[in-house]
């Protein structure tokens, strides 16, 4: 270690507070000065207005892209949409992250373990797109599923854009971020608690929805945040494999800043999604999803 | 004192945000007087296929101008890439005219001395100062190419063409059906209700007052459930037609010679009903880096040679009328099959894209503007 690092370090350990001012420094301007500086801009633009011709932004006070919002149904219905959706992807990745978090943690042995471990984060080496468009040919009028079904003697089915596909592809995009916190959960609870619950006589099912359920819910709650958010925030799949009426609350969004010009507006709409992730969080934590930081 | 300051601080904001648009418009209206030296650079915004290797390799050999192109998807999206950055980001625009007027009286674009453009006095008579690109007089773009917008169709599912617009409303087509997403779409429709149901009174698809897009909107929310998938980009038609999720929609001539060159069993036609269309300008950024290359630009694209190759290669007719000998010389019969030397009254008969405004053309000022036609667009989608 050179000397001025020496006296750094020396510094930061007789006076502890220097060493974790310096380690927060970075996070905190990313943080305060990045994050929640664009967060309030878009809430001030919110209230602004644009003139249409021009297109120039008019700064001041005004509440008609609310009542804009509030008037017509349409932006009510796409936001159920998008938080119906986020709600369902959410639940079946629940589902479907248990069996593997269980075989994963209790059931295999070191090698078997890590080979789940390494067939749960493969994909996500692969891009977002592509694994996106791969769902939008494996969906499609002649993709994969219908020659697939077609091969067995069963119609074709015609889900390709649609809000079947939407679900579909959000469920498997999200899962492997459900599979590590449930894994993470079921692997922190005791066995000791499971043998005791089979020796007072509790059989399998009643075992793991008595304990490791409960025990585990904390870890659900943590992956069913970043499911949850993930899908409530995108609006590339429903771009992509999404077909009419698939418009996302980040579509609308998308579309009035990009395409329309009408930034005031757009950030009025994305004031939304920010309230329900508030609630959200608010529920986690009272699940106790924040315990185990 | 601090009050003091303060007050002094609104009125000398107040004053810039008066002044500086002022400022724009003045700075705007000196067209170039001559073409100088090239920068070097040009920075386009265009449609799919406006920007090909075609002719703009040899441009950038001849001027040494190096092209960056930026696609967009429809003319909002170029209205917004004109106006983004402080609107010196990018030199010329591909606008139709939903745009056009848009970006004029935005003061985004910059007056064309078209002394300086030798194609121009070639051009049929309807594009040399047509309404959508030439305010009192003043011109502020150089006419490109033009064209009808189509209905696309597989000839396995219709052996002979439909005949009438209403195949994208019909529910026999259930989940077959693609449109553009696009607001300027709601005019497609209003051409057919004004044919189908004379009663609304509608002359002019792009003026509708309320009670007409409210007709209009009826017909297209029934339509919503019909839908495949609304397009955003050519490219995601010729998807949806090469794997057989969409048989028939509104398209482009591009989608078709695309298709057709990939030997996907589909044809295009205009219906009975008419259709809607665009008319191309070629428009300089107010705040252009690269005038002077975007001057060299447009001269090149409006030579007989690149006008030709952008109608065969896009399927859209040239406003040069001496590019008809070169499209037959490049491509046997291409002058007729794009309407190279059609009469004025084909040209008449396509209702081209324009802005929608509160004033509706007979003295009226009840007609819907462009943010409520954005509005009902995204009211139809759902």
């Amino acid at each position: 270690m050179s000397a001025p690092l020496k006296a750094l370090s020396s510094v930061a350990w007789r006076r502890g507070w220097v060493g974790v001012m310096s380690l927060l420094a970075l996070p905190a301007v990313w943080f305060g000065g990045l994050y929640l500086a664009a967060i309030g801009a878009m809430f001030v633009t919110s209230f602004w207005t644009v003139d249409d011709m021009s297109g120039a932004l008019i700064p001041g006070f005004s509440l008609v892209n609310f009542k804009a919002l509030l008037a017509d149904p349409t932006y009510a219905h796409i936001a159920e949409r998008t938080v119906f959706i986020a709600a369902a992807v959410t639940v079946t990745d629940v589902i479907l992250a248990w069996p593997v978090a269980y075989a994963m943690v209790r059931l295999s042995g070191p090698r078997l373990r890590a080979g789940l471990m390494a067939a749960v984060l493969i994909p996500l080496w692969s891009s977002y797109l592509a694994r996106v468009y791969a769902w939008r040919l494996i969906l499609s009028h002649d993709g994969v599923l219908n020659w697939a079904l077609a091969e067995v003697g069963l119609p074709g089915l015609h889900i390709g854009y649609s809000n079947w596909a939407m679900w579909i592809v959000f469920s498997y995009l999200w899962l492997p971020f459900m599979i590590l916190p449930v894994a993470a959960a079921v692997e922190r609870i005791p066995p000791s608690l499971l043998e005791a619950s089979a020796d007072l006589g509790e059989h399998g099912f009643a075992t793991f929805r008595r304990v490791m359920l409960p025990m585990a819910l904390p870890g659900m709650v943590a992956g069913a945040i970043s499911t949850f958010s993930l899908t409530l925030g995108d609006y590339v799949t429903p771009m992509l494999v999404g077909g009419e009426g698939s418009d996302f609350i980040g579509n609308v969004v998308y579309a009035n800043v990009g395409v329309t010009n009408d930034i005031p507006f757009a950030a009025a709409y994305a004031v939304l999604p920010l309230g329900v992730m508030a609630v959200f969080l608010l529920i986690a934590r009272k699940m106790g999803a924040f315990d185990a930081l | 004192m601090k009050e003091a300051f303060k007050r002094q601080f609104t009125r000398f904001t107040l004053c810039l945000s008066i002044a500086l648009p002022l400022a724009q418009g003045a700075s705007a209206a000196e067209p170039l007087q001559t073409i100088g030296t090239g920068e070097g650079v040009l920075n386009v915004v265009a449609w799919e296929g406006y920007a090909q290797d075609d002719w703009v390799k040899p441009f950038e050999a001849a001027t040494g101008c190096q092209v960056h192109a930026k696609y967009a998807g429809s003319s909002d999206e170029m209205v917004a890439l004109m106006r983004s950055g402080g609107g010196n980001q990018y030199d010329v625009v591909s606008a139709s005219g939903d745009a056009t007027l848009r970006l004029i009286y935005g003061h985004n674009v910059q007056p064309i001395n078209m002394a300086l453009i030798p194609a121009w006095k070639n051009f049929i008579p309807q594009l040399q100062g047509p309404e959508f690109n030439t305010v009192k007089g003043v011109h502020y773009g150089v006419s490109y190419e033009w064209g009808p917008n189509t209905l696309l169709y597989s000839t396995k599912v219709f052996p002979t063409a439909p005949t009438s617009w209403s195949v994208i409303y019909d529910p026999k087509y259930k989940g077959q059906i693609t449109v553009p997403d696009n607001p300027i779409q709601i005019a497609d429709a209003a051409l057919y209700l004004s044919k189908t149901d004379p009663s609304l009174g509608i002359t002019d698809p792009y003026e509708l007052t309320q009670a007409q897009m409210d007709a209009v909107s009826k017909l297209l929310k029934g339509q919503a459930g019909l839908i495949k998938k609304y397009w955003a980009l050519a490219s995601d038609e010729i998807q949806l037609f090469t794997s057989g999720d969409a048989v028939v929609g509104a398209a482009w001539p591009y989608q078709t010679n695309t298709l057709q060159a990939a030997k996907v069993p589909v044809a295009d036609t205009i219906p009975t009903e008419g259709a809607t269309g665009w008319a191309d300008t070629w428009m300089v950024s107010a705040k252009a880096a690269h005038p002077n290359c975007a001057y060299e630009w447009i001269n090149f694209v409006t030579t007989p040679k690149v006008q030709a190759q952008q109608a065969i290669y896009f399927g859209e007719t040239p406003a040069n009328t001496l590019a008809c000998k070169e499209m037959d010389a490049q491509q046997p019969g291409a002058c007729a099959q794009y309407h190279g030397d059609a009469p004025a009254s084909y040209f008449d008969q396509i209702k081209f894209w324009k802005t929608p405004r509160t004033e509706c053309g007979n003295g009226q000022n009840n007609c819907l503007d462009y943010t409520a036609w954005q509005r009902a667009w995204q009211a139809i989608k759902g």
